[in-house]
């Protein structure tokens, strides 16, 4: 497979105060903590943990929002963070991004037009007519009237703005686009509108998607792949049909099982694993493996030692000390 | 259904929003029954009115520009101890209309017989206030208890809650607690006044789903253990489905459909419902399966479609859909549906049964 987009050892710290608000007593917060992963293209990756994995800061990191505190993100062959300012303005228009929330991530006092060319204008492509006419194509490209072109987006509900966020996102033809939490701030009958769409321009464009959610029934639907993160680190990698019927790492185990599931004759006879307490903080990450406070098979070795990354055959990668 | 059984009736409830922009009709002549001991899930998306009739019920819509225009909330009388205020023949014989109750004497109602579990515990807590003192406050108010027993009570809840040293965190404020805990606590104080009726409006949906399980899970247990009937409010069809005995689907402030947990899951009796199961992706699916939208969004409360609600997103859409409102039928056994493809001159579809 063509990869696309290789993420080695990356590191993203934070630095937070963490001596009250008259002391300075800096710590760091270690948001994602060495991780490493493929993407090949045309393939949708799904990312998934719970909130403060670090699951938006890996997909911000890869377009350039953060600068990593260590590793390297290789992008068609290019290493992203050793390029110049000017260099990596140029890869960032193959490299796109759709927002969370639909209501936040589009300027109030811009008409949907200019939202959706301003990227075309940054980068000074076609002339004003011709960025005009883009600019329709893409409205009709992801199921709008082109005529709303003049419209602000308060006058879209929330499945109609991440379509005009989509919109933005294809208007430099990217090759790349990480989709962080695309779904998540909509109805439920929307969500299955935007997810079809996605998968519709993916196969019509040649899209390659990095899909960040904490929906895991939405991500074993859209992706290929799925990365399971916690705590700033991945602790399962497997292919998506695979990942629902062999979860290896207990964390999976444990997300899978707390997914509720539309039908009560499952539901009533099903035994959930319960996993207790909340997740740690990721300023002061317990030892060894960074799940051991909450799982259930956890052994001395695993607060010593830390679990690394196996690969179990078949590009199923696993990181817990009682997997064989 | 039991009709001695009923805890709660909502008859007719009609709430509208008068606003500049003109009159949002947010519930339409709703009819509900809650019987005692069980469960009812209500889901519906957002701005279907689900949160605003129950916020009707607690009487706590703020007015204006709310109003509630309509209709009765009936409850079960002798379990408010309104020996008084109790309707003394006819249908609802025994029960107490809370819409017509006093303000002093719904103030009684209100977390000592109905308790609420909102949303969002981040905001639903006061933040410069102690848990201890939010949790005993209820019951000292409605004179159940005195400051110590209310005190020794809360810590009890707290520890029925699962918050490990209740003892030290009666003195903590909320920013100390992470959400799931927070939502243990609104769960706790909801319950510490042993009330009748429980209801909860998304109790999830600020969580994750690992401590969504644990929440979902602890509302399961508590059920068992505590005589209480639960309303549980979701947008998530998954959600309820575990928990609840009977499922109300609601839209544009009416009740398109409600039947018995299986029944509805089972043999859905709406396009509606129906377009909701096919829309969401199942972890437990086989094959890679393309998604079925319902196409369209939710109709615009200000200026509502003519007819049926849905008929503008509906697949089965008929002419006479788009004339006139779908009476609410009985299709089955404790199975009502809002849809014309129940009636006999319908166009036969599959899983609909034609009913008189």
């Amino acid at each position: 497979m063509d990869t696309i987009l290789k993420v080695e050892h990356l590191k993203k710290y934070f630095a937070v105060n963490v001596g009250g608000p008259f002391a300075r007593k800096m710590a760091s917060l270690k948001a994602v903590d060495d991780v490493s992963f493929e993407v090949g293209r045309g393939e949708t990756v799904g990312l998934v943990g719970e909130t403060g994995c670090g699951k938006t800061t890996v997909g911000r990191t890869i377009v350039g929002l953060y600068k990593p505190t260590a590793g390297t993100i290789t992008y068609c062959g290019e290493n992203l963070c050793a390029l110049t300012h000017e260099a990596m303005r140029k890869v960032r228009s193959k490299l796109q991004m759709i927002f969370q929330d639909p209501y936040a991530s589009l300027n109030p006092r811009m008409t949907v037009g200019n939202i959706i060319e301003e990227p075309m204008d940054i980068f000074s492509i076609g002339t004003i007519a011709e960025r005009r006419e883009r600019v329709q194509e893409l409205l009709c490209t992801v199921g709008l009237n082109p005529e709303h072109a003049n419209r602000f987006p308060h006058e879209f509900s929330g499945g109609q703005r991440q379509r005009i966020g989509i919109a933005r996102a294809l208007a430099m033809n990217p090759d790349f686009i990480v989709a962080d939490e695309p779904i998540s701030a909509l109805d439920v009958s929307i969500q299955a509108q935007i997810v079809n769409m996605l998968e519709d321009l993916q196969q019509n464009l040649g899209l390659t998607y990095l899909f960040i959610a904490h929906d895991l029934a939405m991500v074993k639907h859209i992706s290929d792949r799925v990365l399971v993160a916690y705590l700033g680190k991945i602790v399962e990698i497997d292919e998506s049909k695979d990942i629902y019927k062999h979860p290896l790492h207990p964390y999976t185990k444990a997300l899978l099982s707390a997914v509720p599931i539309p039908d009560p004759r499952i539901e009533m006879q099903r035994q959930r694993i319960v996993l207790k307490g909340d997740l740690p903080s990721p300023v002061n990450p317990p030892s060894g493996c960074h799940f051991r406070t909450r799982c259930p098979i956890a052994q001395q070795i695993c607060a010593e030692q830390e679990p690394e990354l196996r690969d179990m055959g078949s590009g199923h990668m696993v990181s817990c000390h009682f997997v064989s | 259904m039991d009709e001695t059984n009923v805890l709660m009736r909502v008859q007719g409830l009609t709430t509208n929003f008068h606003t500049y922009a003109g009159v949002v009709h947010a519930v339409d002549d709703l009819t509900l029954t809650v019987p005692k001991d069980s469960v009812v899930g209500i889901v519906g998306e957002s701005g279907s009115g689900k949160s605003v009739t129950m916020m009707s019920v607690m009487r706590l819509i703020p007015s204006p520009p709310g109003r509630i225009e309509g209709g009765q909330v009936w409850f079960d009388g002798s379990a408010l101890g309104m020996s008084d205020r109790m309707e003394k023949d006819g249908p609802n014989k025994g029960m107490v209309d809370l819409l017509s109750l006093p303000a002093e004497a719904m103030m009684k109602v209100r977390g000592r017989h109905i308790a609420m579990i909102f949303q969002d515990p981040m905001v639903s807590l006061n933040p410069v206030l102690t848990i201890g003192l939010q949790m005993t406050e209820s019951m000292v108010v409605h004179g159940l208890a005195t400051n110590e027993e209310a005190w020794k009570r809360a810590v009890d809840m707290l520890t029925l809650v699962g918050i490990p040293n209740p003892e030290e965190r009666m003195r903590d404020y909320p920013h100390q607690y992470s959400g799931g805990m927070r939502q243990r606590v609104m769960i706790a104080m909801a319950l510490s006044c042993s009330p009748e009726l429980v209801i909860a409006d998304e109790p999830t949906t600020s969580l994750d789903v690992t401590v969504q399980a644990q929440i979902l899970e602890l509302m399961k247990e508590l059920k068992a253990k505590l005589k209480s009937s639960i309303i549980i409010i979701s947008h998530d069809l998954s959600i309820v489905a575990g928990m609840a005995d009977k499922v109300v689907v609601m839209y544009a402030g009416r009740v398109l459909e409600e039947a018995d947990v299986y029944d509805l899951y089972e043999k859905p009796g709406h396009p509606y419902t129906m377009g909701l199961m096919k829309s969401v992706p199942r972890l437990d699916a086989e094959n890679r399966e393309r998604l079925v939208p319902i196409e369209g969004s939710p109709p615009d409360l200000l200026a509502p479609p003519v007819g049926c609600k849905f008929a503008p997103r509906c697949t089965y859409a008929m002419n006479i859909c788009r004339e006139q409102e779908p009476p609410l039928v009985t299709v089955g056994d404790g199975h009502r549906a809002r849809c014309f493809l129940h009636h006999p001159t319908a166009p036969a579809v599959p899983g609909f049964v034609k009913v008189e």
